[in-house]
């Protein structure tokens, strides 16, 4: 199947996100999209799938131009996205999940769908419970089940966004053996959506670059990675030269914690972070980084083992308390949980201080609010709600509400979703608070971050954390295979 | 440029007047069909509520302590409570102040003192109550409500008929009559009483305040809006929760002392004559706004004040008043927001970025939120 | 006591619960598809009193269920539309109806209270009835009492059984994945809320004309807030809610039961009990004490028991869902 895409455009307001997109995808070859965040791919590629229309151009599939207006008919015409957060289904079983929208029939045939389902999963090498709740499956087993839902619903044209992030090594490998059987064996037309170079030098046949919503390059690939870097950023962003830093008394303690919840028992954690130190912490999603942030944050309470935070001992402590007493915690969802869609940034603020009167001075905060936009750099004024802000404005203005000095700094996922720009300067600020000797605990999912920006790093898998290697001691490789759960 | 913002911005705001007035046209409307007269109907409503100077009167008697709710009601609408207790928070706060009236001997203005703040005490007890069991027992305050409301009214009722009857027996009509000094000093040949307004004024700028210019009041606003971001952000849901509650509860329980104090001599069985519920119309058709509220409050006593009259010249039941305002928080509830019905568009509305989904899903339990300290 | 009135009281209860088994089948559904519908207690005043009218008027039962069916269906539309195509919120429109429902119940039947009118023919069903003890409480009975048990079943296998069901369950779960699917949301959501309020208003209907018969200001006040709290309570299941529903009728019978043993005993506190159990079941279910509960027991039985008293609502309830 051969897709053609002329001239897309799709603008949010006056934001270009595709502004004029033409190329063209073969059959039987594996294709990398290449760019920065807020380059366009993810639109570009929603467009595709039929997720959202564009404003205009034309998409034609062998010739013909097409025109799908949802995920499902675009299904139907042959183009299946898996998304990085999978569209399934949590409390539904595999079974259920994979049933949901197969066809029209009314009477659920489970026999059927068992077949099925497990001829694909054979075809593949991939293995399911067909019973199991999707909520319990990992983030690989569920993209699996996804894969094999759209091979089954007919697709020829497959696109993954960000497929590699937050999968074991064993799951990657599985995936990329699958992806080149989809493409060399069954003919289809893959697209890999990635920022990540390496991945697509392993994997493509053929890269496309986007940048601010034009494609500004395509290469024939493998190719040296100069070549794909020029025109992703149109130069080579400088690395941040890690500066020495003199490290401070024990911060944070933690020892022979076990801490549960419903899902997943954490046990045997063993650490001590000290001030101006940057802890980092990798593994796949939902291996207990999470847990142990929580466990530190007060958020969670430790059935074994104690948490010691300058000294003083805090395992019963409440998260407000643990506030009080310089801890800081950043989560993950930004509008879920930590921004409040609705108040404005100067509102953000107000409830951010540590101490507070009984009236709120909202002209002070409001001056306040000015000067921290200043210096985060935080594109909106104090009146912007925090809905009104982009994901990068919304990072800023988290890290904007923190006091200082702290002592202790618990993040997660600090930059996701953030272009390098963004990046580099998040960083930057964050090293710049280990002068007040605040020590850093933080996971990513994005190990290249983790490396580069650790002093100390830690590895959880299945609830266990591995051996604590140095940040300049080790290697992505090594980090990937701890992950894996090879020690 | 500038003035054809603003008056767009006018226009917006004002927009609300048009479902209210097409709710008042559908309504009489319907009444030919009743066989009234609609103009009948609305001369009955008039002369009712403001026929003469004792009915005027008669009119800022209902009012007062339906504002007085409506403005507790907003602090616990904005930290995103549905308070359907209110009318049972009334009711406590009515058999408290008939406690002290019924008990205590004592000179009138200790007396009064002394019901008034038991009242407070009573509903915000009351609310508190609907508080811990959504906070400690994951109960929605819409269900605690409702059964504590059905407690009070059983309450009331057990109360009227048996330890505080009157003395020529139990008539379930009401307790016996209170002492002269622990009723309210009423003005002229009415059930109005100038303290009463005062406190409602009191009241007005008490909460004008807390929710404007307090760190509380944003306590509340963030965590109506989002209670784990505001936990995260040093809001403790379970301290705010029962605070709100107990505020608005207080303000509720005085709204019954003056019900019992001023409008009746004893304790009735319909003490709150359904002000709770419609205090909670009162805040919606004011659209949350707390300036509206007394005007919105003060049009919904005249129609309630006027179906009595309707009633007496046209045999009309007297639910028609509920209906008409029912009718209207309704229709401004549906077509009160321009933006939504797609009026005074604007070229920044409107995506074309796919589905999405929108609002916080109803978790009746509130698993997810920690409680504070 | 002896048995057969235990059997009789057993029959009674099963008769009385139906018009809420039915109640809490529409409204499952309804939640399943990610709307709440909180006007249950005015549609069913309004369902009670147009049931018994239109009954009363045309001389035929069957017709005041179908204005039954018909209000509720009008209800649950608007709460559909403001919710789906205004976004405003379903719990004050909702709110709003119940009150509505309640004053209008009022006035358009002031003119029809304490006039007695059509019933519900009894049709036991033969053979069936004559079984020992079982056969009196579930076979001797009538149509709606029939049709209670087979929308339990219905419901039962349409949400497990169908690619329909996968459908209504998947709009209120994720419903960006199930429109990913194929699924329109929205259209799934008018449906089922609508197929929900009329099955609520024929509860009502079935109410006036079947269990406490004819008409009376305020007739069926209170039943529509117990039906959601069965509903939460019967977590989102239709099973459970029947049982539920039948809990609730077993405590009034038990109520009256009590009354008539302890008649000194002010009546007062028998009205509290059906609020003070809705308490205690939201509790029951809400806290933590059924999970302590279940950790206690041993290992082998808590998965099974844990699903079976599974109660967590669908994830997308209450959402509103823009389709672009």
């Amino acid at each position: 199947m051969r897709v053609d895409l002329k001239d897309i455009r799709k603008y949010f307001g006056p934001v270009r996100a595709n502004d004029g997109i033409t190329l063209t995808l073969e059959e039987g070859r594996i294709y990398g999209l290449l760019g920065e965040n807020g380059a366009g791919k993810s639109t570009l590629m929603k467009i595709l799938s039929g997720y959202q229309p564009q404003d205009s151009g034309d998409i034609s599939i062998d010739g013909q131009v097409v025109d799908f207006d949802s995920p499902a008919s675009a299904l139907a015409g042959g183009v299946g996205m898996l998304y990085q957060d999978p569209h399934d289904l949590p409390p539904f079983r595999v079974i259920d999940n994979y049933l949901l929208g197969r066809d029209k029939r009314v009477r659920l045939d489970y026999a059927d769908a068992e077949r099925e389902l497990k001829e694909t999963m054979g075809r593949y090498g991939f293995i399911l419970d067909l019973n199991a709740r999707v909520d319990t499956l990992s983030l690989g087993e569920r993209q699996q089940l996804e894969l094999v839902r759209l091979l089954a619903g007919g697709a020829q044209v497959l696109i993954l966004d960000e497929p590699t992030t937050g999968i074991s090594a064993d799951q990657k490998v599985l995936l990329f053996e699958s992806m080149r059987k989809l493409a060399f064996e069954e003919n289809k037309t893959l697209i890999l959506v990635s920022h990540k170079l390496s991945e697509v030098q392993e994997l493509c046949n053929h890269a496309f670059v986007l940048r601010r919503g034009q494609l500004v390059g395509q290469s024939e690939v493998p190719c040296f990675n100069e070549a794909l870097v020029q025109m992703m950023f149109g130069q080579i962003p400088a690395r941040s030269e890690r500066v020495l830093f003199e490290l401070g008394d024990p911060v944070l303690e933690v020892d022979n914690l076990t801490v549960s919840d419903r899902r997943l028992t954490v046990e045997g954690v063993n650490l001590s972070i000290q001030a101006g130190e940057v802890f980092g912490v990798a593994g796949l999603e939902g291996s207990g980084q999470r847990h142990l942030l929580q466990a530190c944050a007060g958020l969670l309470h430790p059935e074994v083992g104690s948490i010691k935070m300058a000294g003083a001992d805090v395992a019963g402590w409440s998260y407000h308390h643990m506030q009080k007493a310089g801890m800081a915690y950043i989560a993950a969802g930004r509008l879920e949980e930590g921004l409040v869609a609705g108040l404005t940034m100067t509102e953000h603020l107000v409830l951010a201080q540590p101490e507070h009167s009984y009236f709120v001075d909202w002209n002070g905060a409001r001056q306040q609010m000015e000067d921290r936009i200043d210096h985060y750099q935080i594109v909106g004024r104090p009146e912007s709600t925090a809905d009104e802000l982009s994901g990068g404005n919304q990072q800023r203005l988290l890290f904007a509400l923190l006091n200082s000095p702290l002592r202790l700094l618990l993040l997660e996922h600090p930059t996701r979703g953030l272009d390098v720009q963004s990046t580099n300067y998040i960083w930057e600020l964050l090293y710049q608070r280990r002068e007040d000797g605040t020590a850093i605990l933080f996971m990513s999912a994005d190990l290249d971050e983790v490396v580069e920006r650790s002093d100390r790093i830690a590895v959880f898998f299945g609830g266990r954390m591995s051996r604590i290697v140095k940040a300049s001691e080790t290697s992505v490789e090594e980090l990937g295979h701890l992950i894996g759960g090879q020690s | 440029m500038r003035s054809r913002r603003t008056l767009r911005q006018g226009l917006m705001w004002a927009w609300p007047i048009v479902p209210v007035v097409g709710a008042l046209v559908f309504t009489f409307g319907m009444l030919p069909l009743f066989g009234v007269n609609p103009f009948e109907a609305m001369e009955a409503f008039f002369d009712g509520a403001l026929g003469d100077l004792p009915k005027r009167l008669n009119l800022l008697a209902f009012w007062v302590p339906l504002v007085i709710t409506s403005i507790g009601l907003l602090v616990t609408f904005t930290a995103g409570l549905w308070n359907i207790g209110v009318e049972g928070q009334i009711i406590m706060g009515a058999i408290a102040a008939s406690f002290i009236a019924l008990n205590v001997k004592a000179p009138p203005v200790v007396l009064i003192f002394l019901e008034l703040t038991l009242a407070m005490i009573a509903g915000g007890l009351w609310a508190a109550l609907s508080a811990v069991l959504k906070t400690r027992g994951r109960v929605h305050e819409i269900f605690s409500g409702l059964a504590l409301n059905a407690i009070a009214v059983i309450f009331t009722n057990y109360l009227i008929s048996g330890p505080w009857q009157p003395p020529e027996g139990g008539s379930f009509r009401g307790t016996a009559p209170f002492q002269d000094g622990a009723l309210l000093p009423l003005f002229g040949d009415s059930r109005f009483s100038v303290l009463s307004l005062i406190l409602a004024l009191v009241a007005f700028v008490l909460v004008f305040i807390t929710l404007r210019g307090t760190f509380w009041g944003l306590k509340l606003k963030a965590l109506g809006k989002n209670p784990f971001s505001a936990y995260l952000l040093g809001v403790s849901s379970e301290r705010e929760t029962i605070l709100a509650m107990a505020f608005c509860g207080a303000l509720a329980g005085l709204a019954g002392s003056i019900r019992v104090l001023s409008w009746f001599d004893s304790l009735r069985q319909s003490i709150s004559g359904g002000i709770g519920f419609l205090a909670l119309l009162v805040v919606m058709l004011a659209t949350y706004r707390i300036l509206l509220v007394p005007f919105v409050a003060l049009f919904f006593a005249a129609v309630l004040r006027g179906s009595t009259t309707l009633h007496l010249r046209t045999q009309l039941h007297t639910s028609l008043g509920g209906i008409l305002t029912g009718v209207m928080v309704l229709f401004v509830l549906l077509f009160g927001d321009p933006k939504r019905l797609g009026l005074f568009k604007d070229k920044k509305d409107g995506d074309g970025g796919g589905p999405e989904v929108s609002g916080r899903p109803v978790d009746p339990f509130g698993k997810d939120i920690p409680l504070g300290e | 006591m002896n048995d057969t009135e235990l059997v009789r009281i057993l029959s009674s209860i099963v008769l009385a619960s139906a018009p809420l088994i039915i109640a809490v089948c529409g409204e499952t559904l309804t939640e399943r598809s990610g709307i709440v519908n909180l006007s249950l207690d005015g549609t069913m005043l309004m369902g009670a009193m147009l049931g018994f009218i239109v009954a009363f008027e045309s001389g035929v039962v069957w017709y005041g269920f179908l204005a039954g069916a018909a209000i509720g269906s009008l209800f649950a539309l608007i709460i559909a539309f403001g919710s789906i195509q205004l976004r405003q919120s379903q719990f004050a429109i909702g709110f709003v109806l119940t009150l509505l429902g309640d004053d209008l119940s009022s006035f358009l039947g002031q003119n029809y209270t304490r006039t007695p009118g059509p019933t519900v023919p009894h049709t036991g069903i033969p053979l069936l009835k004559d079984i020992p003890i079982v056969g009196p409480i579930l076979f001797d009975h009538d149509i709606v009492v029939y049709f209670a048990f087979a929308l339990v079943a219905v419901s039962w296998w349409f949400l497990n059984k169908t690619q329909p069901g996968l459908h209504l369950r998947g709009a209120g779960e994720r419903p960006e994945a199930a429109f990913a699917r194929g699924v329109g949301v929205n259209r799934v959501r008018y449906l089922y809320t609508i197929i929900g309020g009329a099955l609520v208003g024929i509860a009502g209907a079935a109410y006036s004309l079947n269990v406490k018969i004819g008409w009376s200001d305020g007739h069926t006040r209170g039943l529509g807030w117990i039906a959601l709290a069965i509903v939460i309570f019967g977590g989102w299941s239709p099973v459970r809610g029947a049982f539920g529903a039948l809990l609730f009728g077993a405590t009034k019978a038990l109520a009256t039961v009590l009354q008539r043993t302890f008649p000194e005993v002010s009546v007062v506190i028998f009205n509290a009990i059906p609020w003070v159990l809705m308490l205690f079941v939201l509790l029951a279910v809400g806290s933590d004490f059924t999970e302590r509960f279940i950790s206690m027991l041993p290992k082998s039985i808590q998965p099974p028991l844990r699903s079976l008293l599974r109660v967590s609502p669908p994830m997308a309830l209450g959402t509103t869902f823009e389709q672009d």
